[in-house]
């Protein structure tokens, strides 16, 4: 356990700041740590929180994806007009807004890998594209998404938040058995260092499609669950969700250069910004200051990580990281 | 000269002026009136803002970083300069354009301490310096439109024109070309572009790249700051999120002018022939009266195939 601590310390501490910050939070607000309260900050946590693991696999191969809310907006409208039907059609169309985001990240791979351009500015214009085939889907909010469906998902199961269970099968049920599969280990080598990655015989042109794919796909996830969150389509989602993502990997320990971070820091970031804005909603703050000591906040959060500069021993070695 | 020229003028740097031609010639067999010399002098006008931005912002890249702090650095220099015109005040207003610049420079510098002290991931960094900002205005303005309005002097910056060439135009220019020989001329620009290739080697040859990194940020923090104040100028008074819409197109602008956004490699050439490549794209998307959704498309797409384009022609020279 200790050791585990010792060699995850940045996805542990990201922990305790969200234990801190939750618990903060439930005992500030009014009805307490009731199952409705929770249910409602899990499922928004939930979503911000599958962009975010949409966003760390671009970021742990020293990439980035600026298309993870156009994909999310793609996405979304594309359930509000597939998820409005029987049971048989939900199966399939909960596939097809699957394979959708699945789709968008392996372009946006294939882009990188093949057409040798940047991620940044290749995720930058497919998002362009992505947010216009959003508004050919749903030019104004709209659509509607099977209640039952959305219900299952977004409420509780005897008391606990689905979004929380949900969560713990992403966490467990797919990130820890992946992270020692050959691919989950060859991300971390690709990020680290692309030259040895290669000498070492990695397939390291397999190895970057399948992060943006599965970038891609965490993606499409991230518009399912907000579609069964909003249960309606909006196009318009998308410039928030890609900037926060970010913000969120970077709050739970993931480096930007890659290589180091996981998907379980990703998520207690993304739980830690939202549980912020939860906070600030009940905190008392006049509600025009609410927005600046977010940013603030937020600054301080991403200050305070990068204080490790303070403990380097040789100046040359900041110039590494 | 003939170095410094090929230097500047390369052939990265020319696809958006061929871009640009291309959109023109094809743009005017569907709407003759995009041939007029009022249209073309008024897509320059249009430019300026949007090349303000991108000309700082090609500087930051050349460094190896991005500023993400734009939209609210231009929306704060416009929410402050309109307000201290309104208040009425001539010593106030007369200090108008100046004051937005020096809160461009101080954006800049606090951009710069944490990228280059704290080294914090410059695209992190500036998000949150631009969340602190979005906050300092909504609590300065109370979620509403400021009050306050442009001056005289504003307005003749936006849309004020000498010998029927717009003067935001000539003020891009000039503008663009102190900082293309700043970049070109002073030890400064050399060492920006060592940055941007090797910060390690960099500094170890004795250069003190904090200060470079401090003031670079500085200088598209003011380059933001002056597309603000135009932009208030143009429409006469300052509004929430007038900066959000400029964000993406800057850096796009600054891709397609042939910039490398690691660092190290591009000109301000480039960059301004970005600009007005993204500016007659728009524009000409929006006179054929595309829908939103398929501007986007097609803005991407176009986008996409400049960058492989300039790939494709790498791979086939090596």
């Amino acid at each position: 356990m200790l050791d585990y601590m010792r060699s995850n310390r940045r996805e542990v501490i990201a922990g305790i700041v969200l234990i801190v910050l939750l618990s903060t939070y439930l005992g500030t607000h009014p009805r307490g740590a009731s199952t409705y309260v929770v249910t409602i900050w899990a499922n928004q946590a939930m979503i911000l929180g599958l962009a975010a693991a949409a966003q760390f696999f671009a970021v742990v191969v020293r990439g980035i994806d600026l298309s993870v809310g156009a994909v999310m907006a793609l996405t979304n409208t594309l359930a509000s007009h597939l998820l409005d039907v029987s049971a048989i059609g939900i199966g399939f169309g909960i596939l097809a807004v699957i394979g959708a985001g699945l789709l968008c990240g392996l372009l946006n791979g294939l882009l990188v890998v093949y057409g040798r351009i940047q991620p940044i500015v290749v995720t930058l214009a497919t998002a362009s594209v992505f947010v216009g085939l959003a508004l050919l889907l749903r030019p104004t909010p709209g659509g509607a998404v099977n209640y039952d469906l959305a219900d299952a998902m977004t409420l509780d199961v005897l008391g606990m938040p689905s979004a929380l269970i949900i969560t713990l099968v992403l966490v467990f049920g797919f990130w820890f058995p992946f992270r020692r599969t050959g691919l989950g280990l060859g991300l971390y080598a690709l990020g680290s260092s692309e030259q040895a990655a290669y000498q070492s015989g990695i397939n390291v042109t397999f190895v970057r499609l399948a992060a943006f794919a599965l970038a891609g796909l965490f993606g499409g996830l991230a518009g399912l669950f907000y579609s069964f969150v909003t249960t309606t389509g909006d196009a318009g989602i998308a410039a928030n969700f890609t900037l926060n993502s970010i913000a969120a990997v970077v709050l739970g320990g993931v480096l930007l250069r890659g290589g180091v971070g996981s998907l379980v820091g990703a998520l207690a970031g993304a739980f830690i910004l939202k549980t912020i804005a939860s906070l600030m909603f009940f905190s008392g703050i006049p509600s025009l200051a609410q927005p600046l000591f977010e940013g603030l906040i937020l600054a301080a959060a991403i200050a305070i990580g990068g204080a490790d500069v303070l403990r380097v021993r040789n100046k040359l070695e900041v110039f590494g990281r | 000269m003939i170095a410094t020229f090929k230097n500047t003028v390369t052939l990265d740097s020319l696809m958006p002026y061929f871009g640009a031609v291309l959109l023109i010639i094809t743009g005017s067999f569907f709407f003759p009136q995009i041939m007029s010399a009022d249209y073309l002098l008024q897509q320059l006008q249009i430019a300026a803002v949007l090349g303000l931005l991108a000309t700082g912002a090609t500087i930051v890249i050349l460094l190896g970083h991005i500023d993400l702090s734009v939209p609210w650095v231009l929306t704060g220099a416009a929410i402050l300069s309109t307000a201290l015109v309104g208040s009425g005040n001539p010593a106030l207003g007369a200090i108008a354009i100046p004051a937005a610049l020096a809160f461009g420079a101080l954006i800049g510098v606090i951009n710069g301490v944490g990228v280059a002290i704290l080294r914090i991931p410059s695209m992190v960094w500036t998000l949150a310096v631009n969340s602190m900002l979005l906050g300092l205005a909504v609590l300065n303005t109370g979620g509403f439109n400021p009050k306050g309005e442009s001056s005289e002097l504003m307005i003749g910056l936006a849309s004020g024109k000498l010998l029927g060439v717009p003067i935001s135009f000539l003020v891009w220019m000039a503008v663009a070309f102190a900082l293309a020989v700043f970049l070109t001329r002073t030890p400064f620009g050399r060492y920006l572009r060592s940055i941007g290739f090797n910060e390690k080697a960099t500094f170890l040859s004795g250069v003190s790249t904090p200060s470079v990194i401090f003031f670079a940020f500085a200088i598209a923090g003011m380059c933001s700051a002056l597309g603000g104040v135009m932009l208030a100028g143009y429409a006469n008074q300052a509004y929430q999120s007038m900066g959000d819409p400029f964000l993406l197109p800057t850096i796009a602008a600054v891709v397609v002018g042939g910039t490398s956004i690691l660092g190290g490699r591009g000109t301000l050439f480039g960059t301004i022939g970005g600009a007005l490549f993204i500016t007659l794209l728009t524009s000409i998307l929006s006179v054929m009266q595309m829908s939103d959704a398929w501007r986007n498309i097609i803005f991407g797409l176009v986008i996409l195939s400049m960058l492989l384009f300039q790939t494709l022609r790498k791979g086939a020279s090596r």
